[in-house]
């Protein structure tokens, strides 16, 4: 099970988490109409072994999405900060 | 009730002075408080407890703990009955009652045995090879038959009476196991301030040492470990517990039994408590368990493992036989023979190694017991309990086998085929296992951060050694967690007694048939009657992954996981292939490691607590009042309100009759209720609907639909601006949640520039929705300081004003299609309010309404509520087109246009009705070309309803480009119950389709 470390609560168990999906896609801007793009955004995932970039909402808790970096091997989280701090295209620590 | 003949006159743990009388397939018998099932069974010479699951071949107990694979048992009788029970994990208590399984009619003689006469066409793989090939539907049409052939024990027809419990625990130091390595490393944490949880699977602390003779030095330093443990304080004890499963961050899964030892528990205790718990560290000190030798009849009653053996006689003072062979390829299995042998049983060893250690065999000769060395066991006879075995000559380094030698007479053959650290835990956290040659065992490879392991889990030889270990580890541990060690680390209680190292092992498996032999029933998996020959058969044919074996053969699938199976079968397959064991590898360990019963994992979240209930703030008026309630989602909201002596129907009709002719009233409070403020706010809303809520006026309402990004729609609702940075959006009950959670994605992830926050206040409002022509003159007597004209407030309109002392929000919003407002007010007022109209109500025929008039109401108007919002439907399909802003993108607005959303024969919202007479329709109904009822058809029935306004019975649903179907007749099929009624399509507004009710 894992534990999150909430970047607003502190840690937490991830029952008190939802998953939110791929972090990785992120959401086109809505003047844009190019059909591939949204389908790629809105269907298209990775199935990444190692770093995995997600978005989780502590909805049981301060109700903040965050962006986090979990290794989809051994489930070790490297990285939360607050979604909004976060641009999907950015690296690894979310700047 | 007979004599407890195998017992013995003194010695054991049990207490002679609580004797208890219990039940076995009828027949009742005796035993002594501490005995389990399977010893107080043994104690009174029963050895057949069982059938076996696929021949049915006679089945005796054949450990002493949680490997058994033979006796499993129903225990208890009516709701509380369990099958599947362990016997030698059941401790016995007064009255007991447990019956054999899988047997008919009885355990003695049992018709499906026949089956063993047959065993070479039950081979593996057989029901694929038989009954899935024959004939298309073969395995549908055999299933049944062979469901009732094979299996395990039936399952309780009655709801059980119990309660379940869940619980969460925190420690620094987790301590799985609690004999000799595991209370040292409890003690040696302990010592140091660390929090420490020890985890014993028994009730009784001690794990291996009970199995030794009483009395000894290791019962004395068992006595004084227990006592210093139990007096420090940050150290919890949990016997009767299991560890059943080790997850990610060092989370366990532990099953507490808590009145599974009673005949039922105590009243304010539940039976059984599921615990997540969450350590810094953990240290196995799971110990070991023996495992058997494959030779033919070896599932013989009365063939057993050695340890068994001696937990049997020291623990439980029973003697489960007279006349004793104990076969071993190693130097542990003479604890027991020595012990039995004190005990006052006729023993002989059969060891497969030509010689072993001067002290072992000094010891033997001094006690008398007959050593074939450089021999083998290579089948027992007997029918339903051995009677003799067939000894050959083996050389166990080239595995050769001679003719019999000679047949040895006995009622009872223990076999020792050595040890496997018990590291199931370690498995599921997909630690590799690596294969110790010396001590012919698997042992943890790398062992994952925060774990540790003790004791004889880590292939430790004797007791000190692992009381050893277990110090090393427990104080390891603690220090891990930010402890400083304890000042002598490794001061035991008292001295542990000097051991010879009993560490000798040749590494057989299996034996060899003798020359001119061929012995077909060599069990290596009991429990699912898994034999040499089927992993063999499995290997020719190419399974040679040892997944693959696992699955072809069943072998290590059946709920004792292996636990005495896996490694021979491991060592089978390396000695077929040619290979190494350490390349042959393991299978995945997954958990449980024990069966857990689903009871536990859904502690009291069951019935009603499976989810919350939630209820409007005037739930208890409702009540009061008479009220009829539904569950929506997890809302109980007013269904109907009967007069006395009323049907639903009488009732709902007449309560929709009211709101289309005077007035009606309904509780709406469970409508999803979002406040949303910020400067940015319009252009947010403006984003999130299809339609404009920028140009909204301040005081005005808007009906707005949401799409996902996809282009279907999730969610409607009203969103009236209040402010002009202030707007107050509804959802509807079910659809609040997720419009929520989707607001708050949108606004954190994907526009975190916008200056907007949103807020759920679904439960800080309640809301009454009042509906009908006399609506407004009801409102306008009880509001004084809102203009309530048409005019002045319009169709859409929004006020705030008072409600007597009350502060409202009023919205002219209309779901019925009748002129109508909702009322929202505090919570707090919700009672206060509603009384306060229906005590206004009598001089406008107010009737107050629930959900079914509700959904009545609804249909005949042809709004789309959650049977139409189905998450499949675009605005298109709902007759909503016009919804979608052309000015300006929304979420969802290019998806929509994908061309699979676009297709003109997708089906489209219409109204339905019979076309033959009134006949009422069926939601879920399919709708389909008249005479041709194939396939997905062209539509489907979403709706229905008797509609009180039209006097007849209406419906939704969905029809292929229904909306240029007006007026043909198709058919709504309904297979289930092989219904056919011809439907005509007409348009969804049945009632008053240009909206001047509203208006008015």
């Amino acid at each position: 099970m894992l534990r999150i470390a909430c970047p607003y609560c502190g840690e937490r168990d991830q029952v008190e988490f939802t998953y939110g999906g791929d972090a990785a896609s992120g959401f086109p801007a809505l003047a844009d109409a190019d059909l591939d793009r949204w389908t790629d955004a809105v269907f298209i995932r990775d199935n990444p072994r190692g770093e995995h970039r997600e978005l989780w909402q502590h909805q049981h808790g301060c109700r903040q999405w965050l962006y986090v970096v979990r290794d989809t091997v051994t489930h070790a989280i490297q990285s939360v900060v607050p979604a909004r701090d976060a641009s999907p295209a950015a690296g690894a620590d979310g700047r | 009730m007979s004599e407890q003949t195998g017992r013995l006159d003194r010695g054991g743990r049990i207490d002679r002075s609580r004797p208890m009388s219990f039940v076995f397939d009828g027949r009742a018998y005796r035993g002594f408080f501490g005995d389990t099932l399977a010893s107080a069974l043994l104690a009174n010479g029963v050895h057949l407890v069982g059938r076996s699951f696929k021949y049915h071949r006679p089945r005796g107990i054949y450990a002493a703990g949680v490997e058994e694979p033979n006796a499993l048992v129903g225990l208890r009788q009516g709701g509380r009955h369990e099958p599947n029970v362990v016997a030698t994990t059941v401790e016995l208590f007064d009255g007991l009652e447990a019956s054999s399984q899988h047997r008919w009619p009885s355990l003695d003689f049992d018709v499906m045995s026949v089956i063993d006469r047959f065993s070479r066409v039950f081979a593996s793989g057989f029901y694929y090879k038989t009954f899935m090939g024959p004939f298309r539907g073969a395995w549908m049409f055999y299933e049944k038959f062979i469901r009732r052939a094979a299996g395990f024990g039936d399952p309780p027809l009655e709801p059980d009476p119990d309660r379940y419990e869940k619980g969460h625990a925190f420690c620094d130091v987790l301590v799985i196991g609690g004999g000799p390595s595991g209370l040292a490393a409890a003690l040696a944490a302990g010592r140091s301030g660390a929090r420490v949880v020890l985890v014993e699977d028994g009730a009784e602390l001690g794990g291996a040492l009970l199995s030794r003779p009483q009395g000894g030095d290791t019962d004395a330093w068992l006595a004084s470990a227990v006592g210093e443990l139990k007096g420090l304080p940050n150290v919890r004890l949990m016997t009767r517990t299991t560890v059943f499963g080790a997850y990610d961050n060092l989370v366990f899964g532990l099953l507490e039994r808590v009145g599974d030892h009673l005949p039922v528990p105590a009243p304010d205790q539940p039976r059984q408590r599921y615990w997540i718990l969450r350590a810094r560290q953990a240290v196995l000190a799971t110990g070991m368990l023996e495992r058997p030798i494959v030779f033919g009849n070896n599932d013989l009653p009365g063939v057993m493992l050695a340890s068994a053996g001696r937990s049997y006689v020291n623990r439980y003072a029973v003697i489960p036989g007279r006349s004793v062979v104990v076969f071993t390829n190693n130097d542990t299995a003479y604890g027991a023979a020595l012990d039995l042998k004190a005990a006052g049983a006729d023993v002989a060893v059969v060891d497969v190694r030509g010689a072993i250690g001067a002290e072992l065999d000094r010891a033997v000769r001094e006690a008398g017991i007959a050593l074939h060395a450089g021999c083998a066991v290579a089948r027992a006879n007997g029918r339903k309990r051995v009677r003799n075995v067939e000894v050959c000559v083996f050389d166990a380094v080239r595995g050769r086998i001679g003719a019999t030698k000679s047949r040895l007479p006995c009622d009872l053959l223990l076999v020792s085929g050595g040890w496997t650290p018990t590291l199931q835990l370690l498995g599921q956290r997909g630690a590799p296992l690596a294969y110790d040659d010396k001590r012919a065992m698997l042992i943890a490879g790398a062992v994952p951060a925060g774990y540790r392991v003790a004791g004889s889990a880590a292939g430790e030889p004797g007791v000190r050694q692992r009381v050893a270990s277990g110090m090393r580890q427990g104080g390891a541990a603690a220090e891990a967690c930010g402890y400083a060690p304890s000042p002598e680390p490794g001061v035991l209680p008292v001295r542990l007694p000097d051991e010879p190292a009993m560490t000798g092992i040749a590494p057989v498996a299996v034996i060899p048939d003798p020359p001119g032999a061929g012995y077909r029933k060599k069990f290596v998996d009991f429990q699912h009657d898994v034999g040499y020959d089927d992993i063999a058969l499995a290997l020719s044919e190419g399974y040679e992954s040892i997944e693959h074996l696992k699955r072809y053969t069943t072998l290590g699938m059946a709920p004792d996981q292996g636990k005495t199976s896996s490694f021979n079968a491991l060592a089978i397959a390396a000695q077929m292939l040619g290979r190494p064991i350490a390349a042959v590898g393991t299978t995945t360990f997954r958990p449980p490691y024990r069966p857990v019963s689903i009871g536990a994992l859904a502690g009291a979240e069951t019935g009603l607590h499976f989810k919350p209930t939630r209820r409007s703030p005037m739930h208890d008026l409702h009540a009061r009042n008479g009220a009829v309630f539904i569950t929506t989602g997890l809302w109980l909201r007013p269904w109907y309100y009967p007069m006395p002596g009323e049907s639903i129907r009488e009732a709902y009709v007449r309560e929709a009759d009211a709101v289309r002719k005077s007035v009606g009233m309904v509780d709406v409070s469970s409508l999803g209720k979002i406040d949303v403020q910020g400067p940015d706010a319009a252009e947010f809303l403006n984003r999130v609907y299809t339609n404009a809520f920028d140009t909204l006026p301040v005081g005005r309402a808007r009906y707005g639909v949401m799409l996902r990004p996809d282009g279907i729609v999730i969610d409607d609702g009203t969103t009236s601006r209040l402010a002009e940075h202030h707007y107050f959006m509804t959802t509807t009950t079910a659809g609040a949640g997720a419009v929520m959670t989707f607001l708050e994605y949108l606004l954190q992830t994907a526009w975190p520039d916008l200056k907007v926050q949103v807020t759920s206040v679904t439960s800080q409002w309640a809301a009454i929705a009042v509906a009908g022509p006399r609506s407004r003159d009801l409102i306008a007597s009880l509001v004084r300081d809102v203009d309530m004209e048409n005019a002045a407030f319009p169709f859409m309109g929004v006020r705030q004003g008072h409600l007597g002392a009350i502060p409202v929000r009023l919205l002219r919003i209309s779901f019925s299609g009748e002129m109508a407002y909702e009322i929202y007010a505090p919570a707090g007022c919700g009672e206060t309010l509603w009384r306060a109209i229906s005590d206004a109500g009598p001089a406008f025929d107010l009737v107050p309404y629930g959900i079914e008039a509700l959904g009545a109401l609804r249909i005949e108007k042809g709004h789309v509520a959650g049977a139409e919002i189905d998450g499949r439907t675009t605005l298109a399909d709902m007759g909503l087109a016009r919804m979608a802003s052309k000015k300006k993108p929304f979420i969802g607005s290019a998806l929509m246009q994908r061309e699979g959303l676009l297709d003109a024969h997708r089906p489209q919202l219409v109204g339905l009705e019979s076309a033959s007479g009134d006949m009422a329709l069926r939601a879920g109904a399919i709708l389909c070309e008249p005479g041709r009822h194939q396939g997905h058809g062209i539509g489907f029935v979403s709706s229905v309803t008797y509609s009180p306004a039209l006097g007849r019975h209406v419906a939704l649903g969905f029809v292929s480009r229904g909306l240029s179907r007006e007026g043909d007749v198709i058919d709504a099929v309904f297979p289930l119950r092989g219904e056919v009624t011809p439907v005509r399509v007409r348009s969804a507004h049945f009632v008053d389709p240009e909206g001047r009710r509203l208006n008015a």
